[in-house]
């Protein structure tokens, strides 16, 4: 099994020893991806040709949680998938064989449509730059967004989110770490 | 993982994991762009001192669907034919700066020996009656699609033994991956020693196909390999499809969908009737197509991360 970016040793929110600060609780991640699902709404005009591509492997989860909340609002179901950019990495070659995961589009695919690149962290940049390429293999959107849980700074590449869950300043050295119930059991964003 | 030699060389969750990463590969063939950029900058060699045409032509379009590039040798035509060894014409071509090697050779043992002259992965594409590694990957991950986990299935395995690769193979992959094999054969192409290896691996033997077949959950045919018979292995073709052949009749004794496998090529009216390769329940074709997903996952695993890296 492939190891999560960023190693989980506690399995509550609240983190034990260390100087581990949560910043986001569970309900404010929620409160965070219900503006991200309005802000989206308002944006786009509706939920009509939006497709939301959660990154492996907690922007899966995530893109479902606000395709979910999308729905609420306007009534309708709206197209949701999952992107693995493994091999779209720039850094394939530097570690070892890493596993890659599933893409799946949803039915209607993806050309001609607004998409939505849903991750948890934006950090270097360098992971949005493989989606875009792997977009690219997929077909032709008519416009790429890209919402995120957290942006804690230290771009890397000209790329930038167009929502953000919480703006997070950190210093380089620090480590930002995003539980999902969906995948960790429970919910948290953590700095430390 | 370095090399694919055998069989032997995975353990069984390295097997599995392959089955993962081939499932991902498979949805590249439903799409526009059959393309991922995994291992772009990577040369692979396929040297063939076999004929072949789908174990060839499915190691090259895999290689290509991942972006690597891939160019042909093939014993006709090369500098062989002119007198030059296996070994200064693998040297040859390595130090032209290849990353991988498939390699299918007429000798058992080839692939082993080759991986120690060079520096680049080898990848064992069938050497003589010894092992096919990736064709018993692939029939393990296409059953295992149909039959769910093969852990107590029961996979009968038909034909010429003696000279097949094929069924070496496949035997220890089945076996690891928890699926009981029963190996059926006139006597004639019983490979010698049969007896001490059925015991230690764990599989059945038997000359008695219609026994073996209402129990079976998956039925492998192999072909009947005259091109590396000396001598008379069975007084006719005749009397081998009517003993040991996949007839009309004998698909009837088959419980319901259960899946019948052939590498290829196939002898059609010699082991396999047309009745059964084109039957509703073959999976001749969607072996091909998961070959290709395997032989993709197999080249992503060896040549797409640091080289001797392991997979995270």
């Amino acid at each position: 099994m492939p190891a999560p970016e960023e190693a989980v040793t506690a399995p509550t929110g609240q983190q034990p020893g260390r100087a581990d600060r949560t910043v986001l609780d569970g309900r404010d991640i929620s409160r965070a991806l219900t503006r991200i699902s309005h802000e989206l709404l308002e944006r786009n005009k509706g939920a009509t040709d939006l497709v939301l591509l959660g990154l492996h492997t907690r922007g899966v989860p995530l893109a479902r949680r606000i395709a979910d909340k999308i729905a609420t609002v306007e009534g309708a179901p709206v197209a949701v998938g999952e992107l693995d950019v493994t091999m779209y990495r720039d850094d394939l070659r530097s570690q070892p064989t890493r596993r890659a995961h599933k893409t799946a589009l949803p039915p209607g695919g993806i050309d001609r449509k607004v998409v939505v690149l849903v991750d948890d962290v934006l950090f270097s940049g360098r992971t949005i730059r493989a989606a875009l390429d792997a977009l690219a293999d997929l077909g032709r959107p008519s416009a790429v967004r890209l919402a995120v849980l957290v942006d804690r700074g230290h771009r890397e590449l000209p790329i930038r989110a167009d929502h953000v869950g919480k703006n997070l300043p950190s210093a380089l050295a620090e480590r930002v770490s995003v539980r999902l119930s969906e995948v960790d059991g429970t919910d948290g964003v953590t700095i430390s | 993982m370095k090399h694919l030699l055998s069989v032997d060389d995975l353990s069984t969750d390295e097997i599995l994991q392959l089955f993962e990463t081939a499932a991902d590969m498979h949805d590249v063939q439903s799409r526009e762009v059959k393309k991922l950029p995994a291992l772009r900058g990577r040369t692979i060699v396929n040297m063939f001192f076999e004929d072949s045409t789908r174990t060839r032509s499915s190691f090259e379009i895999a290689g290509k669907w991942l972006s690597a590039d891939v160019i042909n040798v093939s014993a006709k035509g090369s500098s062989t034919s002119k007198g030059e060894s296996l070994r200064d014409t693998v040297l040859t071509v390595c130090a032209m700066g290849v990353d991988g090697l498939v390699i299918r050779h007429p000798a058992s043992g080839a692939a082993v020996q080759v991986s120690q002259w060079v520096d680049a992965s080898v990848v064992n594409a069938g050497d003589g009656t010894h092992e096919h590694p990736t064709q018993a990957l692939l029939d393990a991950y296409t059953l295992q699609r149909h039959l769910g986990s093969l852990e107590g299935r029961h996979v009968a395995i038909i034909g010429d033994l003696t000279h097949s690769r094929v069924f070496r193979s496949n035997v220890q992959c089945l076996t690891r991956l928890g699926a009981r094999v029963t190996v059926v054969a006139p006597p004639t192409l019983m490979p010698s020693g049969i007896a001490a290896w059925s015991a230690a691996a764990g599989f059945e033997t038997s000359y008695d196909v219609d026994a073996v077949l209402p129990d079976a959950d998956a039925v492998m045919m192999l072909r009947v390999q005259r091109e590396r018979m000396s001598g008379a292995y069975f007084p006719s073709a005749r009397e081998y499809t009517v003993g040991y052949g996949l007839t009309r009749g004998r698909l009837a004794l088959l419980k319901p969908d259960v899946p019948i496998c052939h590498p290829g090529p196939m002898n059609r009216g010699l082991e396999i009737a047309a009745d059964a390769a084109d039957a509703a329940q073959s999976v001749v074709l969607e072996q091909v197509s998961s070959g290709l997903a395997v032989r993709m996952a197999v080249l992503y695993h060896l040549l797409a991360g640091e080289l001797q890296g392991g997979v995270a």
